[in-house]
């Protein structure tokens, strides 16, 4: 565990020297310029709007960091030739990898953290500045904690995204490793449809394989409950639980299975 | 490698040149396209496709719609051309309210900018129906938007029995208000009457979320009452009548038969105008609150 823990810290430091955290303050401009901007073009709709693009924010920075850092996490170690002084120490494989993994979500967990308290922030300024008349009108309040529902999802998504990067940058160059995860990312959201295909197809065998895939294939859009939470419809507890176990326990498959491909590579 | 002067000096005349080609071009007279051809373009219009598109940032994409909504009604409205056009507000709409089918608002409003008489609005009370019901479907409900519904077949359509109907099925919604049962009865019983309209306009101006609307509450209950007021002048004209056995021929001849004090306003201040030859009276042509609903449609 300790191994791992330095690996960790090591790469949230590079990831601090690389300027990745930079993006915060795009997101601190985006949201407090797009408070300023938005009021006069949305028919008093600011406060919804701030909170959809604050929250489609904190994911797609999010999912940015985790599929570009992602695929170089073990890359840029062979790249550099750097895996072959580190192999050779005290350090199992499986350490540098899960190392590398968890050095990547605590980035990413504290860039979230981090664009949750700005987002609040900017929330809290326009509760403020809004006439209780006009606050009777709205679903929920501004600063409403259910939003931390949606936040905690898009962790989970991340978490998820960030091991199925890595587990493609153990065997994959970093293009290919971006584009698998992309259209990993991108089919998980259209799971609906495979599982609907058995309706339009005639073949038994091909609705039957395209249910397989439904099942495998991870559910990405399951842990979108944006929309529900900017409304204050109800997200219940057994939904959100079973969803988090959904994604811990795939995150979990996906990271063993990157543990053994990498533990099988040959670097001579 | 160094740069030649005269490298720079090209570059500079060369952006000059761009742009006082474009501010040329800017005063030229665009070419244009003939009457009646829409310049509004949508390149979604499949609701199931832009939902599918839009990931998983649908509320985003239904931000971006509605601003996109917001800007073409308002654009329009303002426009001063002859053929203006709201053809894209219902797919707007459409496309707004499938990605976020919560979107009260987009339901709220974009019924108010599609039954508005055009060229006020796109004078579509049939797509405003269409919405409303669309919003119904998502929040069966949503007492709002069967208010909403009753609103537009009562004030922009006249059908008081669908109306009444839409504001009956409004009151059995859950945390629906006491007067909408009342607003029903009133409806049904009597059609349309300042009474129930004026109840729906103070209703609207209260509980509105926006300030266009509120202002536009507030602007129909001054109409209202400039109807009552040019009721209550009429009356006057026909007392002077009766006593005088004539038409009077200007406001000074009731003035001085002590039947008025001074000129009548209309809540905007404006004198009222009033017509010699038929003892009507009416809003001055400059008054802002031209025209009035029951000279065109009925209340």
């Amino acid at each position: 565990m300790r191994v791992i823990g330095h690996v960790a810290v090591n790469v949230f430091k590079e990831s601090v020297r690389d300027k990745i955290l930079y993006n915060l303050v795009v997101f601190a401009v985006l949201l407090i310029s797009a408070s300023y901007l938005i009021g006069e073009l949305t028919a008093g709709q600011d406060v919804k709007i701030i909170k959809d693009l604050g929250l489609a924010s904190i994911s797609i920075f999010g999912l940015l960091i985790a599929i570009f850092i992602g695929i170089g996490l073990v890359w840029k170690e062979v790249e550099k030739r750097s895996i072959y002084t580190l192999l050779p120490k005290p350090m199992r494989r499986q350490e540098f990898l899960l190392g590398k993994y968890f050095g990547l979500v605590l980035t990413l967990v504290i860039n979230v953290a981090v664009m949750t308290l700005a987002l609040y922030a900017v929330l809290a300024y326009m509760q403020a500045a809004t006439p209780e008349n006009i606050r009777a009108s709205w679903p929920a309040p501004a600063t409403d904690p259910a939003m931390l529902k949606a936040i905690a999802l898009i962790v989970l998504e991340l978490l998820l995204v960030t091991a199925i990067a890595l587990f493609f940058s153990t065997f994959s160059s970093p293009f290919l490793s971006a584009m698998m995860t992309v259209a990993v990312w991108v089919i998980g959201h259209f799971n609906e449809d495979l599982r609907n295909y058995g309706a339009t197809i005639a073949s038994p065998v091909a609705a039957t394989i395209a249910k397989g895939i439904y099942y495998f294939v991870p559910n990405f859009a399951a842990f979108d409950v944006k929309l529900q939470v900017v409304h204050a419809q109800p997200i219940p507890l057994r939904y959100l639980a079973l969803t988090s176990f959904y994604g811990v326990t795939y995150v979990a498959f996906v990271l063993l299975a990157a543990v053994v491909i990498f533990s099988k590579r040959d670097f001579k | 490698m160094k740069v030649h002067p005269l490298a720079w000096a090209a570059l500079v005349a060369l952006f000059a040149a761009i742009v006082g080609l474009q501010v040329l071009q800017t005063r030229e007279q665009p070419l244009g396209l003939p009457a009646g051809v829409s310049t509004n373009l949508l390149y979604v219009r499949a609701p199931e496709f832009a939902r599918r598109a839009a990931l998983s940032f649908h509320a985003l994409a239904a931000d971006l719609y509605w601003i996109r909504t917001v800007q073409h009604y308002g654009s329009t409205k303002l426009s001063t051309e002859a053929n203006k056009q709201y053809d894209v507000l219902y797919p707007l709409l459409d496309l707004t309210t499938s990605l976020d089918p919560y979107f009260d608002v987009a339901y709220k409003f974009g019924s108010v900018f599609l039954a508005e008489e055009y060229p006020s609005g796109a004078g579509r009370p049939d797509q405003a129906i269409a919405i409303l019901k669309k919003g119904l479907q998502a929040q069966p409900d949503k007492w709002e938007l069967a208010q909403e519904l009753g609103f537009v077949y009562y004030w922009w359509l006249g059908d008081y029995d669908d109306a009444a109907m839409w504001f009956n099925r409004a009151a059995d919604m859950t945390k629906a208000p006491d007067w909408l049962r009342p607003l029903a009865a009133v409806t049904l019983a009597q059609g349309g009457n300042r009474t129930s309209s004026r109840t729906l306009w103070t209703e609207i101006a209260r509980s509105a979320d926006a300030d266009w609307l509120r202002d536009q509450a507030t602007f129909r209950l001054k109409q209202l009452d400039a109807m009552d007021g040019i009721d209550f002048v009429e009356s006057i004209v026909e007392r002077y009548r009766a006593r005088t056995g004539t038409l009077p021929s200007s406001w000074a001849d009731m003035i001085r038969a002590g039947l008025l004090r001074a000129v009548p306003p209309d809540p905007t201040g404006t004198p009222f105008v009033l017509d010699a030859s038929t003892g009507r009276v009416m809003l001055d042509p400059n008054s802002s609150l031209n025209p009035l609903p029951n000279r065109e449609r009925p209340l």
